[in-house]
C-alpha cells in the first residue's frame, strides 16, 4: 500500500450523522437549523437510501380523510400493532408530532396526493384504524427523500449566499462507509470511515453523532432490504459501549414477491390491500377471516361482505382482515402455505384485479403495475400476484430516551429504523416514515444541544491507527471469499431464526453461528482498495454477525410470542413479558443478555384504552392502578 | 438455466479492456443478478452499484449491448439465445472503477437549481392544492435520478465542452416541476433556465424521453413546454404580466 494511500483525511464538525435516510437528513435540516456545522455521511449516493424505495406512504394523524382521526386513537392503533411492547413515550410523541412534521414537508417542495379540498390525502393501511398515509401512488419514499434532499441543498444554497461557500455549515459525504466510533469515558469523539470509490480513510472528530443507518435486514435471504442493510449502526452503538433493545422483533413483511426467484422478497406494498387487495389460497379462499386472533375480533370484520362494505362505509362496518396488523397476515400466509394450499410457487395470491378496474389500479399503483410487469411478466390488472413473506423490517435497535433520541454514550443519538422502541415488538406500515421525520428532527435537535455544551472533539492518532488496521486486515485473510460466508449467514438465519422459531432451533442458530464467527474474522478480500465490494462486504459481516447474534439470543431467552417474535414452542402473548425488555450490550466481544423491566404506563396513557382490552395484555396490577380514572368508552375522544 | 457469456469492461480512470465471463443464468433474471453472480463467483471486486433491485433508487444505471439501462430492470429474455451481453459503464460520466461512474456533475448542477420557494404567509397545514394541478409537478417528482436521460443527450455525451453551461433534462424537468408547482413563489424558472441551465442547447431530439426508465415525458410536457413559454413570455410583456398575476390570485384563493 503506498503512502498516499494510508494517509487519512481528518475532518470535523459538531454534529456528525451517520447516514442520508430520511432520519439522517431530517436530523441534519435541524442541526444545521440550530446553526451546528454539520457533516451526514452515506454508503450509498445522495439520495438513494433505502427511504427512498418506502411505498405506501407515512401515517399521521391529521384527519384530512375522516375527521375523527387524531392522535390518541393513532398512539392507540400503533401499540396495539405492537403489542403493547412499545416505549409508550416514543409512540405518544410520534403520534402528536408525526402531522406538523409531514405538513413542514411540503413547505420544503413535497407534493403528496390531494383530497377534494385540496388537502393531503391520506390512505388505509394495515392496523390503522383510519385513512392515515399521506401518500404520493406508491411512491412516498421517493418524494420524502427526495424532499428532504432538496431541502438540504437549499440550506447549503443559503450558505452559499452568505459565505460563498456551499459546504461551510452542511456537507454531505456519500459513497462512504464508517467503520468505528470513537469514544472515550463514556462520550463519543468521532468516527471512522473509509470512502468507497478510493479506499481512502476518513476520520472525523464530532462531539455529537447521530446514528441514523437503519436496518439489518441483508441478514436474510429472503428481504425487501439492499445490500446497505448490515446492521452497522446497531454494531457501531454496541462496541461504543450503547445497548440495544428488542432485537428478537423482526418485521416479515407478508407480501413480498416470490417469483421469479431473482426476485423473491422485494416488497409488493400494503396499499395493494389498503386499496381493495384480497388475499386467495390456491382452492381460490378468501383466508383472511379464518385468522382474526383473539384481541383484534372487535375491530375486523368476519364476512367478506362486511369487509368489502368498509371501504366505502367504514363507520357501520368492521375492517377487512387483510389489513391486520403485518405479522398476523404474515403467520397466516406461511401457514397457508405449509398446509398445502399455497400457490404455484409456495405463496398464496394477491387479488386486485378482480376487485377494481385496470385504470384504478394504474392510477394508485403505478409501481406495483410496472414492477410486476416489468419483472414477473404479470399484469397486476388482470391477473392475481404471487406473494409471500420477506424480511422487512427490525423493531429492535439501539435504546434511546424518548424524548433526546439519546443513548446511553455521551453525544451518541439515534433515529429511525436503528433505533428501537418506538414500534414495540411489530411497526404499522406508515409508522416508520413519520418516526424518521418526529425522531430524526428530535435526534438533530439535541445532538446541536449536546455540541453546544462539550464544545469540539479531537482524535488520537493511536486511535485511528488501530481503526485503519483493522479496516484493512481482510486484505490479510486467508479466509474465505465474503459473499460465500454471506450466504452461509443468510442460511442460518432464514433457517433457525426466521418467522416461526422454536428453542431448539435458536440453539442451533447459535451454534451454526459461533462456528461462523473465526470464519468471519478470517474473511478475505482480494483486490486493491478503490471501489471494491468484495471488501466492504468483508467489513460489513462482523457487523452482521453481532445483529445476527444479539437476534438469535434475544429470539431464545423469549419463550412467548409476540409481534414479530414467533415461538411455536411457546405460543401466545405472556402478560409478564410484557413489561419485561431484553437488552443486548457488548462485553468484551460477546453479545450479553439481559431482563429490564419496562417502564409502567403513566395512568393518563392507561386511561386512552377500555380496561377490557388493557385486561388482554397486561396483569391485573398494571391496570388496575387503584386511583386511576375511569377509562372512557372507546370512541369517545374519537367524538371530538 | 443455461450458460451465457458476459462482456463487462473493467477498469478505472486511466483505462481498462472488456472482460469475458461465462457465468449461469436462470429463469427471470435481470442482467443485475448475473452482474452479481460473476462478482460472487468470479470477481469479487467487481465493481457496480444497486440498491432496490426494483428500478426505484435509479443507481444501477449502465450502457448493456450499447443501451443506457437499469441493470435490475433489464431482464435476460430481452436477449437472443447465445447473445452475448455486454455492460459498460455510463458514458458521458468519468469512470472511478468498473460499471461505476462519477456522477457528481448531476449533483452540481442541482446545486445551482434555485430551490422551491415557499408561498409567504401560508402556514404548515395550510398548503391547499388540486390533485390535478398537483399531477403536472408530480410527474417530473417520479425521476429516481437515475441520469439516464442525461448520459444520453448528446449535447454533452461526447461533448465534455457543455457541460459547464449545460444543466441537461434531468435538470429541466426540475425546473418544469417548480414552474408548475401550484405555490411555488418564484416566478423566473423559465428565465432560468433558459439563461443559467442551458435550455437553448436542447434541440428538442426526445433521446432522454426514450430511455427514462420511468417514462416521464422529459421532453413533451417538460423541455417543451418551458421553451414556448420563454419564448412567449419574452416576446409579449402582458403575457408575462398576466402570468404573475395570476398565479397571484391563484395563492390568495388557495391559501
Ligand atoms: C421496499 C420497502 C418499502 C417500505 N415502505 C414503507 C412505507 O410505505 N411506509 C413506511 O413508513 N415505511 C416503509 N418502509 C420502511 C422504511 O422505508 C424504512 O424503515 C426507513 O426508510 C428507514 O429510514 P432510515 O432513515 O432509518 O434509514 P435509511 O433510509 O435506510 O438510511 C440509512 C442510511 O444510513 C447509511 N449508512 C448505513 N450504514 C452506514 C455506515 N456504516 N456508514 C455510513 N453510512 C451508513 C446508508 O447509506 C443510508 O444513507 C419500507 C421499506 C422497504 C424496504
Ligand atoms: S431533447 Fe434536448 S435534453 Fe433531451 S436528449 Fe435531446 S437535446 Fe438533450
Ligand atoms: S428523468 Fe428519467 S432518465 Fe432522467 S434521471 Fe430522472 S428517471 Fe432517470
Ligand atoms: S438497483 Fe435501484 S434502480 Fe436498479
Amino acid at each position: 500500500m503506498s503512502e498516499t494511500a494510508n494517509e487519512v483525511e481528518r475532518l470535523s464538525c459538531d454534529v456528525l450523522i451517520i447516514g442520508a435516510g430520511g432520519a439522517g437528513l431530517r436530523a441534519a435540516v435541524e442541526a444545521r437549523l440550530a446553526g451546528k456545522r454539520v457533516i451526514v455521511i452515506s454508503k450509498s449516493l445522495f439520495g438513494k437510501a433505502h427511504t427512498v424505495m418506502a411505498e405506501g406512504g407515512a401515517a399521521a394523524a391529521m384527519g384530512n380523510v375522516n375527521s375523527r382521526d387524531n392522535w390518541q386513537v393513532h398512539f392507540r392503533d400503533t401499540l396495539r400493532g405492537g403489542k403493547f411492547l412499545n416505549n409508550y413515550r416514543m409512540a405518544e410523541l410520534h403520534a402528536k408530532e408525526a402531522p406538523e412534521r409531514v405538513w413542514e414537508l411540503e413547505t420544503y417542495g413535497a407534493l403528496f396526493d390531494r383530497t377534494p379540498e385540496g388537502k393531503i390525502s391520506q390512505r388505509n393501511f394495515g392496523g390503522h384504524e383510519y385513512p392515515r398515509l399521506a401518500h404520493v401512488g406508491d411512491r412516498t419514499g421517493l418524494e420524502l427523500i427526495r424532499t428532504l434532499q432538496q431541502k438540504l441543498v437549499s440550506l447549503q444554497q443559503d450558505d452559499a449566499a452568505e459565505t460563498g461557500e456551499f459546504e461551510e455549515r452542511l456537507r454531505v459525504i456519500d459513497e462512504t462507509t464508517i467503520t468505528e466510533l470513537f469514544t472515550s469515558d463514556g462520550a463519543v469523539r468521532g468516527a471512522f470511515g473509509y470512502r468507497r470509490n478510493t479506499g481512502r480513510f476518513l476520520a472525523i472528530a464530532a462531539p455529537a453523532i447521530v446514528l441514523a443507518t437503519g436496518g439489518i435486514g441483508r441478514s436474510f435471504k429472503v428481504t425487501s432490504n439492499s445490500w446497505e442493510y448490515t446492521g452497522d449502526g446497531h454494531a457501531l452503538a454496541l462496541r461504543a459501549g450503547a445497548s440495544l433493545i428488542n432485537m428478537e422483533f423482526i418485521q416479515f413483511h407478508p407480501t413480498g414477491m416470490v417469483w421469479p426467484p431473482s426476485v423473491r422478497g422485494i416488497l409488493v406494498t400494503e396499499s395493494v390491500r389498503g386499496d381493495g387487495g384480497i388475499l386467495k389460497n390456491s382452492e381460490g379462499k378468501r383466508f383472511m377471516f379464518d385468522y382474526v386472533p383473539e384481541v383484534f375480533k372487535g375491530q375486523y370484520a368476519d364476512s367478506p361482505e362486511e369487509a368489502d362494505g368498509w371501504y366505502t362505509d367504514p363507520d357501520h362496518n368492521r375492517r377487512p382482515p387483510e389489513l391486520l396488523p403485518r405479522d398476523e397476515v404474515a403467520r397466516a400466509i406461511n401457514s397457508e402455505v405449509k398446509s398445502g394450499r399455497g400457490s404455484e410457487h409456495g405463496g398464496v395470491y394477491l387479488d386486485i384485479a378482480s376487485r377494481r378496474d385496470a385504470e384504478y389500479i394504474i392510477k394508485k399503483l403505478p409501481s406495483m403495475h410496472h414492477q410486476f410487469k416489468e419483472l414477473a411478466d404479470v399484469d397486476i390488472t388482470s391477473e392475481p400476484m404471487e406473494v409471500g413473506p420477506t424480511c422487512h423490517y427490525v423493531m429492535g435497535g439501539v435504546e434511546v430516551d424518548a424524548d433526546t433520541a439519546a443513548s446511553s454514550v455521551a453525544g451518541l443519538f439515534a433515529a429511525g429504523e436503528v433505533s428501537g422502541g418506538m414500534h414495540g415488538s411489530n411497526r404499522l406500515g406508515g409508522n416508520s416514515l413519520s418516526d424518521l421525520l418526529v425522531f430524526g428532527k428530535r435526534a438533530g435537535e439535541h445532538a446541536a444541544a449536546h455540541a453546544e455544551r462539550s464544545g469540539p472533539a479531537e482524535l488520537g492518532e493511536d486511535e485511528i491507527a488501530s481503526a485503519a488496521a483493522t479496516a484493512l486486515r481482510p486484505f490479510e485473510g486467508e479466509g474465505e471469499n465474503p459473499y460465500e460466508l454471506q450466504a452461509a449467514l443468510q442460511a442460518v438465519n432464514g433457517r433457525l431464526v426466521g418467522i416461526i422459531r422454536r428453542a431448539s432451533e435458536l440453539e442451533e442458530a447459535l451454534v451454526e453461528l459461533e462456528a461462523l464467527r473465526p470464519r468471519v474474522a478470517n474473511v478475505a478480500a482480494t483486490g486493491g482498495r478503490a471501489y471494491n465490494p468484495g471488501w466492504h462486504l468483508a467489513l460489513d459481516l462482523r457487523n452482521m454477525m453481532l445483529c445476527s447474534m444479539a437476534t438469535a439470543k434475544a429470539a431464545l431467552e423469549r419463550d412467548e410470542s409476540r409481534g414479530g417474535h414467533t415461538r411455536e414452542d411457546a405460543p401466545g402473548m405472556d402478560p409478564q413479558w410484557r413489561k419485561t425488555i431484553l437488552v443486548s450490550t457488548l462485553e468484551d466481544g460477546e453479545v450479553r443478555l439481559r431482563r429490564q423491566t419496562a417502564a409502567p404506563m403513566p395512568d393518563e396513557i392507561l386511561a386512552l384504552f377500555e380496561t377490557s382490552e388493557l385486561a388482554k395484555y397486561m396483569t391485573p396490577e398494571e391496570y388496575q392502578s387503584a386511583d386511576r380514572a375511569e377509562a372512557p368508552e372507546a370512541g369517545q375522544e374519537d367524538a371530538e | 438455466m443455461s450458460t451465457r457469456t458476459f462482456r463487462v469492461w473493467r477498469g478505472d480512470d486511466e483505462g481498462g479492456e472488456l472482460a469475458d465471463f461465462d457465468v449461469e443464468v436462470n429463469e427471470g433474471e435481470v442482467v443485475l443478478d448475473v452482474i452479481h453472480r460473476i462478482q460472487a463467483e468470479q470477481a469479487p471486486d467487481l465493481a457496480v452499484r444497486w440498491n432496490c433491485k426494483a428500478g426505484k433508487c435509479g443507481s444501477c444505471s449502465a450502457e448493456v449491448n450499447g443501451m443506457p439501462r437499469l441493470m435490475c430492470m433489464t431482464r435476460m429474455n430481452l436477449f437472443d439465445e447465445g447473445e452475448t451481453v455486454t455492460v459498460t459503464p455510463l458514458r458521458t460520466f468519468p469512470v472511478i472503477r468498473d460499471l461505476v461512474t462519477d456522477v457528481s456533475f448531476n449533483y452540481e448542477k442541482a446545486r445551482q437549481m434555485p430551490a422551491f420557494a415557499p408561498p409567504e404567509g401560508v402556514a404548515p397545514g395550510e398548503y391547499r392544492m388540486q390533485q390535478v394541478d398537483v399531477e403536472r409537478s408530480q410527474e417530473f417528482r417520479k425521476c429516481i435520478e437515475c441520469f439516464l436521460c442525461q448520459n444520453t443527450c448528446h449535447v454533452v455525451r461526447d461533448h465534455e465542452e457543455n457541460k459547464p453551461p449545460f444543466s441537461g433534462p434531468r435538470l429541466f424537468i426540475r425546473a418544469a416541476e417548480l414552474a408548475m408547482h401550484p405555490l411555488d413563489a418564484r416566478t423566473d424558472r423559465r428565465e432560468t433556465a433558459q439563461d443559467e441551465q442551458g435550455l437553448g442547447y436542447c434541440n428538442i431530439t426526445k433521446c432522454c424521453t426514450e430511455v427514462c426508465p420511468e417514462h416521464i415525458h422529459i421532453t413533451d410536457n417538460g423541455i417543451i413546454p418551458m421553451k414556448e413559454r420563454v419564448a412567449g413570455d419574452r416576446y409579449d410583456p402582458l403575457v408575462w404580466l398576466g402570468r404573475k398575476i395570476f398565479r397571484k390570485d391563484k395563492k390568495s384563493e388557495q391559501a
